[in-house]
């Protein structure tokens, strides 16, 4: 099943923005409403463009599932090993001990209103970061087990 | 009292949502369709989550720019979030869970998936 | 001083070390079996030793607090928060250590048994992983001290749960008890959830020790009480909302069912938690009492005639888990039932409970013991159905020691550790209603009854054409059951020693509610 030359056009063209727009969203968590899972939903939403207009086989050629599934299990450990971190700097799990004095992201905030500055929250940006790769992964690996599994069907 | 009527709003919003949702749930034969009646009522209690949140007057509670007087507590929000994501995941294993059955046994009808009876 | 760091971070590591072992298993079980088993061997005693050293430490000095992403891990109450607990709190007490050992000792057992009993399925990764996300999932809901979160950790080990349930398809059976499973929970979870709300919408906290010294006992919160007990009442399989469990035990793996059974003990452990420390002395006792009570002799009675007639082993053994949940139930309601009455407490009240308690990690260990046994039959023989099996005794000697073991104790007989348990609910219910205690001593002769046709059934007999290649099941299956059943045997030896270190402290810490609250907010 193919859609139109035009809509498979549109949807290779979004791709890219959606994938930005996500990384926008995940990285800017700590800032504006948003967060990891919120951008790595968006991402995923790249490829659920992809499987709407392409024929399933067209797109597991770009996207992999075996990639996916280590981008899930990489985003889970990138968020505890972040909560462990607290651990060996004295403090308890999940403790934000890089604010306000570790190496990164320890700016802390202006006070009154401002434009807001990605260099703050401590663990947060490194928490939000861990949690978007880890629904990117686990949102894109459910399309593609959900629709092969369809496709099995149309074969019988 | 138009305010007061206003306040209680989402609550009774929250009471036909749950209300729809357990009506779908029991009357559909469907699968898919009682799933979604279930997706109805989470989506209630999200809400509910939410409204219990409000508070008149309050601004939101974000540090460096804070005008005087109360401040919304935010943890009804972050909850409401945290139960958005698992019914993500619940939806989502359920809806494969319907798949299977489907693969399985032809139908998504709920009164002719008994194969576990006693 | 890798010890006092260990030590100190013990709540931690708890909930972490499974999840760790969960989340590396897609990568880890790229590289081969071999090294996949051993990591999966690496993870379940790891877990195990952080959740017996906690026990062990929460024993000796007393709860152990554990704040999440404070200052320090000890300290709930920040300086600037106006007297609430704004973070996680996880507050281990003498009754969370007691769930938390049986946690410990059965998902040990049950992860070694796997290992060879579902070495023929594919995708074991994912297996795996859930195993302990699952494993996570149950010592998350026994020793967080915060509603919202009992609810994620919930919710966690129902969806592994579910999971678990549906991972051999079966031909699409296994997946419609998985369904059945799912549902009933998440639709039990949005009730918690619902209470929750409730809860926060009044008291503006989600500690439990914090709503508990705050709780008013309004209208809204004895909905709340409702939405509350309900859901968990059915998790642990309570007559009459007991309909999902014989569905999700017989289809599960039987390593799953083993720790289904641990994971429906957290959910009462939290149903105790509600109704003792969280509404306490706001509650009629009597009537909260008497509703454990009656909840508890209707499982007992459903359970075990629904499961005589049972042609399923393990369909047989799950309405058996049931009417054990009622002794439980008994136990511990008898307990409630006279906490206002100091006198009628210390004289049987206390023993009630300590029966109620004692019999959770008893039914854990010779409960999981016959669902193992039950999986290694199914293992060799291919079939669970009883008219068919037969004969099995001469070449799974081993098995059928282990089986008759779990049997004797399921049926309450010396010196197996179900008689130290059943004693003591005995005569604590006896000097409380006489007639409730007959009750559960029929329903134990029945055990017993029906045991024994499944015992005959399956292993007595003379050898049969179709299990000619029946043998003794792998030597790791042998050892998660030999785990399980060395505890069911040591139990019953020497029940003492259990009772005066392990149950008793935790009858103490369920019914100190202020202690609870005090270990939060007593630092002011």
């Amino acid at each position: 099943m193919k859609m139109t030359k035009i809509v498979r056009t549109t949807a290779d063209l979004f791709f890219p923005f959606c994938l930005v727009f996500g990384l926008y969203v995940v990285v800017h968590g700590h800032l504006t409403p948003g967060g990891g899972f919120q951008g790595g939903a968006v991402m995923a939403t790249g490829t659920a463009l992809l499987l709407v207009a392409r024929a399933y086989d067209d797109v597991t050629g770009r996207i992999r599932k075996g990639a996916m599934k280590v981008c899930e299990a990489a985003g889970l450990l990138i968020f505890l090993c972040a909560g462990f971190s607290g651990l060996f700097a004295g403090r308890p799990f999940m403790a934000n001990w890089l604010a306000p004095d570790g190496a990164l992201f320890r700016t802390s905030i202006a006070h009154g209103p401002n434009a807001g500055d990605l260099n703050t929250a401590g663990l947060l940006p490194l928490l939000n970061v861990g949690v978007g790769i880890e629904v990117l992964g686990g949102l894109t690996v459910i399309l593609l087990y959900m629709l092969s599994g369809i496709k099995e069907e149309k074969k019988k | 009292m138009t305010s007061r009527l206003l306040l209680a709003l989402p609550y009774f919003t929250v009471v036909v949502l749950i209300v729809l949702g357990l009506a779908v749930m029991l009357s559909k034969r469907n699968v898919v369709k009682i799933l979604m009646g279930l997706s109805l009522m989470e989506s209630a209690v999200n809400l509910f989550l939410v409204a219990t949140g409000y508070r008149h007057d309050s601004v939101a509670p974000i540090f460096t720019n804070v005008p005087a007087g109360p401040m919304a507590l935010p943890t009804v929000q972050a909850l409401t979030l945290t139960s958005i994501v698992i019914g993500v995941a619940t939806s989502a294993m359920m809806l494969s869970f319907a798949m299977v059955i489907y693969k399985k046994y032809g139908t998504t009808d709920i009164q002719k998936i008994k194969k576990l009876k006693g | 001083m890798m010890d006092t760091f260990v030590m100190r971070h013990l709540p931690a590591l708890l909930i972490a070390v499974p999840l760790f072992a969960a989340f590396l298993m897609p990568i880890v079980g790229g590289a081969g079996r071999v090294v996949r088993n051993a990591w999966v061997v690496l993870g379940a005693l790891a877990t195990s030793a952080v959740g017996l050293a906690l026990a062990w430490k929460v024993l000796a000095t007393g709860t152990v607090l554990y704040v999440f992403g404070a200052a320090a891990p000890h300290v709930p109450l920040p300086m600037d928060s106006g007297g609430i607990p704004i973070r996680i709190v996880f507050q281990i007490d003498a009754l969370s250590a007691l769930m938390v050992v049986i946690a410990s000792l059965s998902s040990l057992g049950i992860t070694i048994y796997s290992l060879a009993a579902e070495s023929r399925q594919s995708g074991l990764e994912t297996f795996y992983a859930m195993l302990f996300l699952l494993i996570a999932g149950v010592l998350g809901m026994v020793s967080t001290g915060d509603l919202f979160n009992f609810f994620v950790f919930l919710e966690i080990s129902s969806l592994a749960g579910a999971a678990l349930v549906a991972y051999r398809v079966d031909n699409g059976v296994a997946v419609e008890a998985g369904l059945k499973y799912a549902l009933l929970s998440t639709l039990g979870a949005l009730a918690v959830l619902t209470a929750i709300g409730i809860l926060i919408g009044q008291y503006n906290a989600l500690n439990l020790a914090t709503l508990a010294s705050r709780l008013q006992f309004t209208t809204l919160d004895k909905l709340a009480l409702v939405l509350l007990a309900v859901p968990l009442a059915m998790k642990c399989g309570a007559v009459p909302m007991h309909f999902w469990t014989p569905d999700s035990y017989t289809t599960a793996p039987s390593s799953v069912t083993a720790f289904l059974v641990v994971s429906s003990q957290a959910s009462l452990y939290g149903l105790f938690r509600i109704l003792f420390t969280l509404y306490g002395p706001l509650l009629s006792w009597a009537t909260f009492g008497w509703f454990l009570i009656v909840l508890g002799v209707l499982s007992m009675f459903v359970g075990v005639t629904m499961a005589i007639p049972q042609k399923d082993v393990k369909r047989l053994m799950a309405y058996h888990a049931v009417s054990q949940t009622g002794y439980m139930l008994l136990g511990v309601g008898v307990g409630l039932a006279v906490l206002g009455n100091p006198d009628a407490l210390a004289k049987y009240g206390r023993t009630a409970m300590a029966g109620g308690l004692f019999h959770i990690i008893n039914h854990a260990m010779y409960k999981g013991l016959l669902f193992l046994t039950a999986g290694a039959v199914f293992y060799r023989a291919g079939t669970r159905n009883l008219n068919k099996l037969g004969g099995l005794g001469h070449d799974m000697p081993w098995t059928m020691v282990c089986f008759m073991i779990g049997a004797l104790a399921i049926a309450g007989v010396p010196p197996f550790n179900g008689f130290a348990s059943k004693l003591l609910i005995y005569e604590s219910v006896f000097r409380f209603s006489p007639f409730l205690s007959i009750i559960a001593m029929i329903v134990s002769i029945l055990t017993l009854a029906s045991f024994v046709k499944v015992f005959h059934s399956m292993f007595l007999g003379p050898r049969r054409a179709e299990f000619a290649a029946v043998r003794e099941v792998p030597a790791p299956m042998l050892a998660g059951m030999a785990l399980l059943a060395v505890f069911v045997v040591a139990a019953g030896l020497a029940p003492q020693p259990f009772v005066d270190r392990l149950i008793q402290p935790a009858v103490e810490a369920l019914v100190d509610r202020a202690g609870y609250i005090a270990a939060i907010l007593g630092g002011i």
